[in-house]
């Protein structure tokens, strides 16, 4: 069967049982359907969205980035440390918060393009280190004191979160970018086959080093986001982060050996997540349980879909 | 004996093998003739139970055996080598020979004295010296192959499936595997094979089957055929003489190579490309081709000596350096250093040339689709649709994309190593005109054929290696195979 047709008709699936699950939810609850609780999903979303969609381009290059919950934690105090009232423009903060995010993951790259070491190993060796400069940085004590200008980020721009606008722009502009751009497609071909890509003149380093860069600039705005949201930059958040991403990413059909994928999968993924969290939630299960399940809906939805792909 | 009763398979929407019937008797040799795309492999492959028919089934001993999977088929005593090769490159080459029938003792460990001897054994039998203890991934493609072939026949299967098998081989291993065919013939072993090379048909087969488009056209006792009715029922017509008349080359120097070295590999290699020239790198396997026109598309860089292109020196870190300067090159490997599998057919013919529809960094996908659709016409690639993925296609659909590729961004110098293996007489005879096509307008083409038949009519001149060094540069009106065999053999 045509690739095309494999991808129109996983998203079908996958749109169907979003469906069905929001509609067992509208069931089984009264809340669900609510415009205060699909609005609240939305905003719980839109940070691992917004890394999902990171993390979409270093699985395309058939990489893998561990990094993302301790590079959000980083990105955080760095973006909360140049934000208390009346020290800068709300800009810096965001700036900075950003560009720590970016250097992350320009480190990531350039070590595993020039220092040819396995993306995992990397990426793991930045998970601690940034989780480590996090705690350095902070002392340790989540960063108060945040300036209003950039808490507001959290709020709400013409009735819609601003996360969830951020998270739109940024999943579009992906969007747009894989299908249009020739580095978007450098970056499928990269991942399809890396040896043919080069024998055929794709920059192969260059193009994984902007998958990296690019999924840590992301990273740093989720932890601006994330900051902006409880306030504080706290070294101890994005515990696991990258976990939740990667799942939607991978449930959203991006192939973990590279050169397959989509964002419209990716962003699938994340409102399937999304979805089942807020629906366990309002079913008042346990944190416990909730991680069980969690984890078998996610195995079960790529065994499902993998086992389809097969037929 | 082994039937396929009115079997189909559909890739899809487009049935790449309509209902087809075929009877293999016990202990023949039974070849399968037809060109790239004729349903030959995927014939071959739903025997061997790698593909499930969407139509009829197999029989086999009288009872009807749709087989799940390989190791069904396997286990029933039906093995299968494959075109593509698919060893494990970090096992011993005992441990691939033996893969899934270990010999193992009582504690389920593997017994490694009765593995190693049981390689020593079959390989033995083809004649072949390997040692057992070697990793796969430092064997060359034509031991690989050797390899493969060792593995089927440790199966102790009463059916062996060859696709291509001697594609890769030289001619002594080539006869090595043909004793060991009719060791196997004997002991009551049918074989089915698949060839795009004439005189082994005539050779070896007791009887052919030809498909075309993927039916069975007819099958007959080879001592009913010869070679040209042959190729007229594979294509459907009769070729005339497919090698296309050579235009005398220019004077204009395009490519000048001077002591090129890289140790061990080759050394004080230098030769000289005209425009409106071909040129041909022979010499038996292992003599360095693949590795010194490597080094002119910066895929590996040599280590000292001079590459001038154009009237200039030119300094080569990577593919990109060689495109840029108008060097393109269509590489041995088509799976390994060519094919994007994932990708459609189009943006794998666009990879290269990619800026040349863009806009500033952006894709203008119209402007794209018209010269995807163009080159897939005048390269005749048969697919359902552009964006149907590179892998599905047939050996010689592929490699016609991949010179449309190399050709799609107008270099100036083409490197081609192979290209023509394992394809068929239709496809070769377009790549032969194609590579006519670009000397005549005054690009030159640099050649890499282990056919000398096709080096010897294609090239202007023959340049022969011989285990790293060049041994003679021959004029190719007047060098004949025997020549340039003597130059090319160690002495």
């Amino acid at each position: 069967m045509p690739a095309l047709d494999r991808h129109l008709l996983h998203r079908f699936g996958l749109l169907l049982v979003i469906l069905a699950v929001g509609l067992g939810l509208s069931f089984v609850t009264d809340t669900f359907l609510s415009v205060a609780n699909l609005t609240n999903v939305a905003r719980q979303v839109s940070i691992n969205g917004i890394l999902a969609v990171g993390v979409t381009f270093v699985l395309l290059t058939a990489g893998v980035d561990l990094s993302l919950g301790s590079v959000v934690a980083l990105s955080g105090v760095a973006c909360a440390t140049f934000a208390h009232p009346g020290d800068h423009t709300v800009f810096i903060p965001i700036a900075v918060g950003l560009l720590t995010g970016a250097a992350c993951g320009l480190v990531n790259g350039v070590l595993v393009t020039r220092g040819g070491v396995a993306p995992f190993i990397v990426t793991l060796g930045m998970m601690t280190i940034a989780r480590g400069l996090a705690l350095i940085f902070s002392g340790g004590r989540p960063v108060a004191n945040m300036s209003s200008e950039l808490t507001s980020l959290a709020g709400d721009f013409l009735g819609v979160p601003i996360p969830v606008l951020c998270f739109a722009s940024v999943a579009t502009g992906a969007w747009f970018f894989l299908r249009n751009f020739r580095l978007g497609r450098h970056i499928y071909a990269v991942g399809g086959n890396e040896n043919a890509a080069r024998a055929a003149g794709v920059p192969v380093e260059r193009v994984k080093l902007f998958a990296y860069g690019l999924c840590g600039l992301l990273t740093g705005l989720a932890g601006v986001v994330l900051a902006a949201r409880i306030t504080t930059g706290q070294p101890n958040a994005g515990q696991a982060y990258e976990l939740d991403a990667i799942a939607a990413v991978v449930i959203g059909g991006t192939s973990l050996a590279g050169g397959v994928g989509t964002i419209t999968g990716t962003l699938l993924g994340v409102l399937l997540i999304g979805e089942i969290n807020n629906g366990l939630d309002l079913q008042g299960v346990s944190s416990y349980y909730q991680a069980v399940i969690k984890g078998v809906i996610i195995v079960g939805a790529v065994w499902l879909d993998r086992r389809q792909a097969r037929s | 004996m082994l039937r396929a009763l009115e079997l189909r398979k559909d890739f899809g929407g487009l049935t790449v093998l309509h209902p087809t019937s075929v009877e293999f008797r016990l202990g023949e040799v039974h070849a399968l003739m037809g060109e790239n795309g004729a349903g030959k492999s995927t014939l071959m492959k739903v025997l061997a139970g790698l593909y499930r028919p969407d139509g009829g089934h197999v029989e086999w001993r009288g009872v009807q055996a749709d087989f799940a999977s390989p190791h069904d088929a396997l286990v029933a005593g039906i093995a299968m080598i494959h075109q593509e090769l698919m060893p494990i490159p970090d096992l011993t080459v005992a441990e691939n020979i033996t893969l899934g029938a270990e010999p193992c003792g009582r504690f389920w460990q593997i017994n490694r004295p009765a593995q190693r001897q049981r390689a020593l054994e079959l390989l033995k039998e083809l004649e072949a010296n390997i040692e057992p203890d070697r990793l796969m991934r430092t064997l060359t493609v034509a031991q690989t192959q050797v390899v493969e072939i060792a593995k089927a026949l440790g199966r102790r299967a009463d059916v062996i499936l060859m696709d291509e098998p001697t594609a890769a081989l030289s001619e002594q291993e080539v006869a090595a595997l043909f004793r060991s065919i009719a060791r196997l013939k004997a002991r009551g072993v049918t074989i089915v094979y698949t060839t795009h090379k004439m005189d082994e048909v005539f050779k070896l087969a007791d009887r052919i089957s030809v498909l075309r488009d993927g039916r069975l056209v007819g099958t007959s006792p080879a001592s009913e055929l010869n070679p040209a009715k042959l190729i007229q029922l594979m294509v459907g017509r009769e070729l005339a003489d497919i090698f296309p008349v050579r235009l005398p080359p220019t004077d204009e120097v395009l490519l000048e190579v001077s002591n090129l070295t890289r140790e061990p590999a080759y050394r004080d290699i230098s030769f000289r490309l005209h425009r409106g020239e071909v040129v041909a790198l022979a010499g038996l396997m292992g003599a360095g081709r693949t590795e010194v026109v490597s080094a002119i598309y910066g895929l590996q860089p040599a280590t000292s000596g001079e590459i001038r292109f154009k009237g200039r020196p030119l300094s080569l870190r990577d593919p990109q350096d060689a495109l840029a300067a108008g060097i393109g090159m269509v590489t041995e490997d088509r799976k390994g250093l060519g094919l994007i599998p994932a990708l459609g057919l189009g943006q794998n013919v666009t990879l290269t040339a990619l800026r040349e529809f863009c806009r500033g960094q952006m894709i203008d996908h119209k402007a794209e689709a018209v010269a995807i659709r163009s080159r897939v016409a005048e390269f005749t690639i048969k697919a359902t649709s552009p964006s149907q993925p590179i892998a599905q296609l047939s050996g010689g659909n592929q490699q016609k994309a991949l010179l449309a590729r190399c050709l799609l961004g107008d270099p100036d110098l083409i490197i081609l190593d192979e290209p023509t293996r394992g394809i068929d007489i239709g496809a070769k005879a377009e790549i032969y005109s194609a590579i006519q096509g670009l000397a005549r307008s005054g690009k030159a083409v640099l050649l890499v054929s282990s056919e000398l038949p096709e080096a010897l009519s294609l090239a202007h001149r023959i340049v022969v290696l011989r285990r790293g060094s060049v041994a003679a540069t021959l004029d190719a009106a007047t060098a004949d195979q025997e020549t340039v065999l003597r130059h090319a053999m160690p002495l």
